[in-house]
């Protein structure tokens, strides 16, 4: 099927688009203008390689989890190893992308918001390596909760800012971050983590991340010997899920599966699944499916990954939801948190929370069919971060 | 176009009755439901007292991007008190029923309105007797499907111009807008540092030569100086969060707040109106 989404003004069907105040559609198109003029660009695109190869390390490796596999008694489950990369994530794949735009445009100070502090460690990494002055909002709540990845920052140079506004979560580091951008706007580059927010950057964190899926057009004939049945990515704000889905979107065959947090489960409000439990709103500079409640007000969320403890979600998810060519489902904190502890025992590997979703949900979906199927799932991070969390939750002392 | 004039009678009518005057327009902006409903309709009452010509009434929200943390508290202090946009509307009813003249401008955020559903709120802002409608995260690109409905039913949609736009995109913006444009003094939130009266000067001169609509100047407005020195300028003074500051110093005694509310307002109308 033919998909040239965003349009020209940003817009995935009813979804995505510029929200914003005033003061930000100037750089906001800027910003389009640049991107457009350098996306196509061979000499920002061989920069751009020669950071993926040698300083993220990619392509990052598929890997056959044979012995979860044989465990889970179905389908064959792949891991697409983002957890790899450097800074532990596939969140430095569009950190290096935007940090480059920021260096041809000029700017020198980033700005980043963080909730699981991925996307702000692979921000504060880029910065260092750039010479670029970086400063991280992150959720007070969430500097409490990711303590390892807040010294990291720290380490590299970046000022991390916790906010203490409203849920001291995700969404209020991007109205922080969204304030200090208005604010500085002249020098400042802000490096949005996912692929929300105002056009172009639904669109340019796609594509930055979009490596992820065409680094599988070539893995997948090669080790699987055609293309798989299932991709399975978790959803927060979507950015690794898009990476993995976008070159597939067009290839009918191949099933496309989002899985949110579910928390304690989307019949209940401590949850952070808009698409499977929200509404059409406006957030954060675009239209999307949302948490919110009957008078528009923004809903707390809960997740036990701060990586996914969003009200939002890219607005391409919500147009690949309504069009039918993906499909999200939820899965909640018990679940993930199993899956978290079968793939470390089963295959030596120890996945971030956010992605021990999906792996939760490809076990569901992997007892449905049979072996001669094909699952990949998306391992977008490392675990390590999240260590404190569960062994907060299961009540055991590390120190 | 016959709809837009429509749409801003009262707000045309303050700015012919201020021009015939020789004054400029002090509009204040206070956040509704802060700190708490019943107080509100009062406290708009206070400020006509203290010389308002037009009130600017935030629609609270959860999650407002562009205000700093004064109005974000505001928000809060509201939202926690039970405010709701269909008991704004309300309080707009309230004030009405003894004050006919004052235009009110409601200021918020896409989202609850959205949610509200665009077409119910217009007539329900509109049977309320609100005059104007800022919505802060409305693009100019983004009000196509919008602006009818609102101007429809005679509600002036107010848009945002700010440093950073460009003079070819301040008259697309102009030829959309009713009422009044409201410049945005300084890059930044609202609540932030003061203003650069020279420099804005110089733009809404800028702005002058492509729009004929009235021009009120607001963020960091909070001295009678200064207030002074922008109603040379513009057409009209917005101030925002230093009355949202009073208010919130003066959460556990809110008796007194109207009355201090009326005194600040005086004290900038003395020093707007003695040029």
């Amino acid at each position: 099927m033919p998909y040239d989404f965003p349009d020209a003004r940003g817009h995935f069907g009813p979804y995505g688009g510029q929200f914003v105040a005033e003061t930000l559609m100037e750089p906001l198109a800027r910003l389009s203008e640049a991107y457009a003029r350098l996306k196509d660009d061979p000499t920002f695109l061989a920069e751009l390689d020669n950071d993926l190869k040698h300083y993220v390390g990619r392509p990052s490796p598929l890997y056959h989890a044979e012995r979860l596999t044989a465990k889970w008694g179905g389908a064959q489950i792949w891991l697409k190893r983002e957890d790899l990369n450097h800074t532990g994530a596939h969140k430095i794949n569009n950190t290096v992308g935007q940090a480059l735009l920021a260096k041809h445009l000029g700017k020198t100070r980033i700005i980043a918001e963080t909730g699981a502090g991925q996307h702000g460690v692979a921000s504060a990494t880029i910065a260092a390596r750039l010479g670029l002055k970086c400063v991280v909002y992150m959720g007070a709540e969430d500097v409490e909760r990711q303590s390892p990845n807040v010294y990291r920052m720290k380490l590299l140079g970046a000022e991390v800012i916790p906010v203490r506004s409203g849920t001291q979560t995700l969404k209020d580091a991007l109205n922080e971050a969204l304030r200090d951008w208005v604010t500085n706007v002249d020098d400042t580059f802000y490096v949005i983590g996912t692929v929300a927010g105002p056009h172009p950057y639904p669109m340019l964190v796609r594509d930055f991340n979009a490596v992820v899926g065409r680094e599988l057009l070539v893995q997948c004939p090669a080790r699987i010997g055609r293309m798989p049945d299932v991709l399975v990515a978790c959803v927060g704000g979507g950015s690794n899920a898009i990476g993995m889905f976008h070159p597939f979107i067009g290839m009918d065959g191949v099933e496309l599966v989002g899985v949110e947090a579910g928390g304690y489960g989307i019949d209940t409000p401590d949850h952070a699944a808009p698409l499977s439990a929200g509404t059409p709103g406006v957030l954060h500079g675009n239209k999307t499916y949302i948490m919110a409640d009957a008078d528009g007000q923004i809903s707390n969320t809960h997740s036990i990954s701060a990586g996914l403890d969003y009200p939002g979600v890219g607005p391409e998810h919500a147009w690949l939801k309504d069009s039918g060519r993906a499909r999200y489902v939820a899965i909640n904190d018990d679940a993930a948190l199993a899956a978290f502890h079968e793939l470390t025992r089963v295959e030596g590997i120890i996945p971030a929370l956010e992605p021990s979703h999906a792996l939760a949900y490809a076990k569901v979906l992997a007892t449905e069919l049979g072996p001669d199927r094909h699952i990949v799932v998306n391992l977008s991070g490392r675990g390590d971060k999240d260590i404190f969390t569960i062994a907060k939750r299961e009540g055991i002392s590390l120190t | 176009m016959s709809t837009q004039s429509s749409a801003s009678g009262r707000l045309n009518a303050t700015f012919a009755r201020l021009r015939a005057d020789g004054r400029k327009a002090l509009i204040p902006y206070i956040t509704a439901g802060d700190p708490h409903p019943g107080h509100s309709v009062a406290l708009m009452h206070a400020l006509v007292a203290g010389g308002a010509d037009i009130i600017e009434l935030g629609m609270p929200f959860s999650d407002p991007m562009a205000d700093g943390p004064v109005i974000q508290l505001a928000c809060e202090r509201a939202l926690k008190a039970g405010t709701t946009l269909r008991r704004t509307l309300a309080l707009v009813s309230e004030f009405r029923q003894t004050d006919a003249q004052t235009p009110v401008v409601l200021m918020g955020y896409l989202n609850p309105i959205e949610r509200f559903g665009l077409a119910d709120f217009a007539d329900a802002a509109d049977h309320a007797g609100v005059d104007g409608v800022l919505i802060v995260d409305l693009a100019v690109e983004e009000a196509d499907a919008y602006l009818p409905t609102l101007t429809a039913r005679g509600l002036a949609p107010i848009f945002l111009v700010s440093p950073t736009t460009p003079i070819a995109r301040v008259a697309t913006i102009a030829e959309h807008a009713a009422g009044y444009l409201y410049y945005v003094s300084l890059k930044g939130v609202t609540g932030a540092a003061n203003l650069d009266v020279d420099a804005v000067a110089t733009q809404v001169a800028a702005l002058r030569g492509v729009t004929q609509i009235p021009v009120a100047v607001g963020f960091g407005i909070r001295s009678p100086e200064t207030a002074a020195a922008v109603a040379r300028v513009a057409d009209g003074v917005v101030v925002g969060s230093t009355l949202v500051n009073q208010i919130a110093e003066g959460v556990d005694q809110p008796d007194g707040l109207p009355a201090q509310l009326t005194a600040t307002l005086a004290a900038l109308r003395r020093a707007m109106d003695a040029g």
